[in-house]
């Protein structure tokens, strides 16, 4: 947690991926449009209740200005909103949210969400997904990984902590066992919900090795709060190396 | 003419108006005055319970796990063992605090209370069409609220899964089955009162009160109960079919296959969650336009009246409203964008959502404008109105990073969401509403209220509400997630912790800020100076009867011979001329 803590601070926090720059930059651009509008205006409602308050004598003035005047802030908030979806959120959406690496070039998870934790399925060096059934599920196998399945043989579990290589997308087969949960990385900038009975794909690229954390952001039950991982993003030797020592779900050993 | 009839019968009623028995006077009333101060009275009382569950909340955020000061020790153990409240509780505060809020506060002060009370005598009508619907109106209501209510007291509590309720979470945990049969009285109450405000708002106009001569309050009215009209059928259903997942047995809203606590659920499956989203959504945005366009014509009349000026762009407000009805029913996927949703969707909803902000811009524009050429009177209620404008327009402006697909995914489910919607909400509607009972409490109850000791409620409100809810932009912005029981269980809101200190303390301010209204609202309606039939000047026709108005509203029946805000017209001396004034006469 100390370590996770200087990730963040007053303004956005520590960005660690590929799409964060672009998020970022949607961000700060909109607040500082934001601030200049709202400022303009004030500067303008003040006048107006300085300039036109009640004085003896004077009688307020019936007729009003060309109706064109007052289009005028419609007009440029028209062509702000049209730029800004055109060149920036329609192309930036499709990047993130709509184009997606192949498996090939990815680095492959299926994780699942449950009250209240992450559960993360690895592969293996088969780079095949072992079959699941919610039936299989109980405490030693919260997968419900089916042992019949040669796929199933190298896959590692991970719980409440995920472990991604640099160097590579990673694609995410997201669901849930339960309920309603929301896959949240803010210093990756990315956030999909999970939603039972349906599999959503996400996809992100760390661009700097370190500890991030993984929240759950939508409610999810009395322990929402507590429903977190650490993230780890290693170099690629280093997170081949974490790989092998990693033993399978159905290993001999157990 | 439909008018006559219903006065001549009206001419009946009020001659007997004396004669009702207290329980038809003042429970089982049917007219609308009755009615709309019920309605007012109920209200208020929902919105400082509502706001009161949230200070529990906010000394949690503030304090996580320190046991609550002095009225830690009233609650009871199961909720609050040794004056800590518990995760469940907590969720079950959130939860009622948006249900209260939203549907047993300001829908019922905004629409069947201010609606109720001042659009028939806007109009010049006798009453509402319907007057007996009217009172079922109410009716469905109150019950509908005492079983929120009681829900806190029934084994499990209230319902603990958000306002928005979503599925599978809202069909297995505790509470939600009251909610539902709750949410069922409601609707059915805005339904009822939205078919009566519209047939009266069409059919009962004085003669001479054209459409276009309907004051802004009145159009505000009747858009608002189209949307209530067309939005609530869909939630409606929606709430019978989760009803049905809980209890008997359907899976509208499960999927199959789902695992529970480590164990399997016993569903038959095949349902979809996230239907219950595009249902409920379809409802809930609308919903946000039912609470701000009230707000919007409320700040419209009283913002005419002080600046002795008509409105700017009168035409150009009521079809923005119309705009922002009918744009209102296609931008409910915004709260969708990362809900799993087909991502190509949320193109189409990004560039409705950005759409329906144009017209939002120029009612705001129409209403600046107005103040240019005006003599401006800083009474009280247009303090409040003038504070809606800015504080409305921050979160106008806020909800541009919330409505952009791409901005969305790192600010969705934060507590920038929470800052954006409070402004609209509390710093826009509740604002003009307070600006509305200062400026209609002479109409209501014949008197004023003191005008200092609204000052000191307007500044401390104003500067209190801006204490609570702009600190959470900055919180949002550094990723701190909302409805987190423990704020501090993880890292990204470790930083900006001393921010909610200073939410929590706003709020427990703001709340003192209110004890200044209260004894201010009920000493002055017993007690202080008596006022004019129309303190304020006003043009429009509420003013045209006696304050408060008697049975049947209208001596004889207004004959309208002009536009609404006839402030300062030319060559003459006065700086108003009445809706009813007939042309020549100088009041």
């Amino acid at each position: 947690m100390e370590k996770l803590i200087n990730n963040y601070g007053w303004g956005l926090p520590v960005a660690a991926s590929t799409v964060a720059g672009g998020i970022d930059f949607g961000i700060r651009i909109i607040h500082v449009a934001m601030f200049v509008i709202f400022i303009l205006w004030a500067i303008f409602f003040t006048y107006l209740l300085i300039r036109y308050r009640r004085m003896d004598g004077v009688k307020a003035d019936a007729s009003h200005g060309r109706l064109i005047w007052s289009l005028a802030p419609d007009v440029v908030v028209l062509i702000f909103e049209i730029s800004l979806i055109v060149l920036y959120a329609i192309p930036a959406w499709s990047r993130i949210k709509i184009k997606f690496p192949t498996p090939d070039e990815s680095h492959n998870l299926e994780i699942v969400a449950e009250q209240f934790g992450w559960i993360i399925q690895y592969p293996g060096a088969d780079a095949k997904f072992g079959r699941r059934s919610p039936a299989l599920v109980n405490a030693s196998n919260p997968m419900g990984l089916d042992p019949e399945d040669p796929a199933a043989k190298d896959d590692v579990i991970g719980v409440n902590e995920l472990h991604l290589p640099l160097g590579k997308p990673t694609l995410v087969q997201l669901t849930s066992k339960d309920v309603i949960h929301s896959f949240f990385i803010p210093e990756f900038r990315i956030k999909q919900d999970a939603v039972p009975g349906m599999k959503i794909p996400v996809w992100f690229e760390p661009t700097k090795a370190g500890q991030y954390e993984l929240g759950c952001a939508q409610l999810c039950g009395v322990g929402h709060a507590i429903m977190r991982a650490d993230v780890f993003v290693h170099e690629a030797a280093d997170y081949d190396a974490w790989m092998t020592r990693q033993r399978p779900q159905f290993s001999p050993q157990e | 003419m439909p008018e006559t009839a219903a006065l001549s019968h009206h001419g009946q009623d009020r001659h007997d108006a004396h004669k009702l028995p207290w329980v038809n006077k003042y429970v089982f009333s049917i007219d609308h005055k009755v009615i709309g101060l019920q309605y007012l009275f109920t209200s208020m009382f929902f919105l400082l319970f509502g706001f009161m569950l949230i200070m529990l909340i906010r000394w949690q955020l503030a304090f996580p796990g320190k046991p609550i000061p002095l009225i830690g020790g009233l609650l009871s153990q199961a909720l609050a063992p040794g004056g800590i409240i518990t995760p469940e509780f907590y969720n079950a505060l959130g939860a009622m605090h948006g249900t209260i809020m939203v549907f047993l506060g300001i829908v019922p002060m905004g629409v069947g209370a201010f609606g109720n009370y001042i659009l028939p005598l806007q109009i010049g009508a006798p009453d509402m069409a319907f007057p007996r619907l009217n009172m079922m109106s109410y009716w469905l209501y109150v019950p509908g609220g005492l079983l929120m209510l009681a829900s806190f007291f029934l084994p499990g509590g209230a319902a603990q899964s958000g306002w928005t309720s979503y599925p599978p979470l809202s069909i297995i945990n505790p509470g939600q089955t009251v909610w539902l049969v709750g949410m069922l009285f409601l609707i059915f109450s805005s339904l009822f009162g939205a078919i009566n405000f519209l047939v009266t708002g069409l059919n009962m106009r004085a003669p001479g009160m054209s459409l276009w001569r309907l004051p802004v309050f009145v159009w505000a009215q009747l858009v608002t109960s189209v949307l209530l009209l067309l939005a609530f059928p869909p939630l409606q259903a929606a709430a019978i079919l989760q009803f049905m997942d809980r209890v008997a047995g359907t899976s509208f809203y499960i999927p199959e296959g789902l695992i529970v606590g480590g164990q399997a659920l016993a569903a038959s499956g095949g349902g979809q969650p996230i239907l219950w989203q595009h249902l409920f959504w379809f409802l809930a945005h609308p919903e946000v336009y039912v609470l701000i366009l009230p707000a919007m014509g409320i700040v419209a009349e009283i913002i005419a009246n002080n600046t002795r000026k008509p409105l700017y762009g009168y035409k150009e407000i009521v079809y923005s409203m119309f705009f922002i009805g009918g744009m209102s029913f296609v931008v409910w996927a915004h709260h969708m964008f990362i809900s799993g949703m087909s991502p190509a969707l949320g193109n189409f909803f990004l560039v409705t959502t950005m759409i329906i902000s144009v017209p939002s811009v120029a009612v705001l524009t129409c209403l600046v404008f107005s103040l240019k050429g005006g003599s401006i009177r800083f009474t009280t209620p247009m303090l409040f109105a003038l504070a809606f404008l800015p504080l409305f327009g921050i979160g106008g402006l806020t909800g541009l990073p919330l409505g952009l697909t791409v901005t969305d995914i790192y600010l969705h489910d934060t507590y920038y969401v929470i800052g954006h919607f409070h402004y609209v909400v509390v710093t826009g509607t509740i604002i003009a509403l307070m600006g509305g009972v200062y400026h209609w409490f002479p109409k209501w109850f014949g008197r004023k209220m003191n005008d200092a000791w609204g000052r000191v409620h307007f500044w401390t409100t104003a500067i209190f509400m801006n204490g609570i809810f702009f600190p959470m932009f900055i919180q949002g912005l550094a990723g701190a997630q909302r409805r987190l029981y423990d704020p501090t269980a993880q890292a990204h809101n470790i930083v900006t912790q001393p921010l909610n200190i200073v939410s929590s303390v706003s709020a427990w301010l703001l709340f003192l800020a209110q004890i200044p209204f209260l004894v201010n609202f009920f000493h002055s309606i017993f007690k202080c100076e008596k006022s004019e039939e129309n303190p304020w000047r006003a043009t429009t026709l509420e003013w045209a009867c006696p304050s408060p108005p008697p049975h049947g509203n209208f001596d004889k029946t207004p004959h309208v011979y002009r536009e609404p805000y006839d402030y300062s017209p030319e060559g003459y001396l006065s700086d108003w001329r009445p809706q009813h004034q007939e042309a020549g006469a100088r009041p």
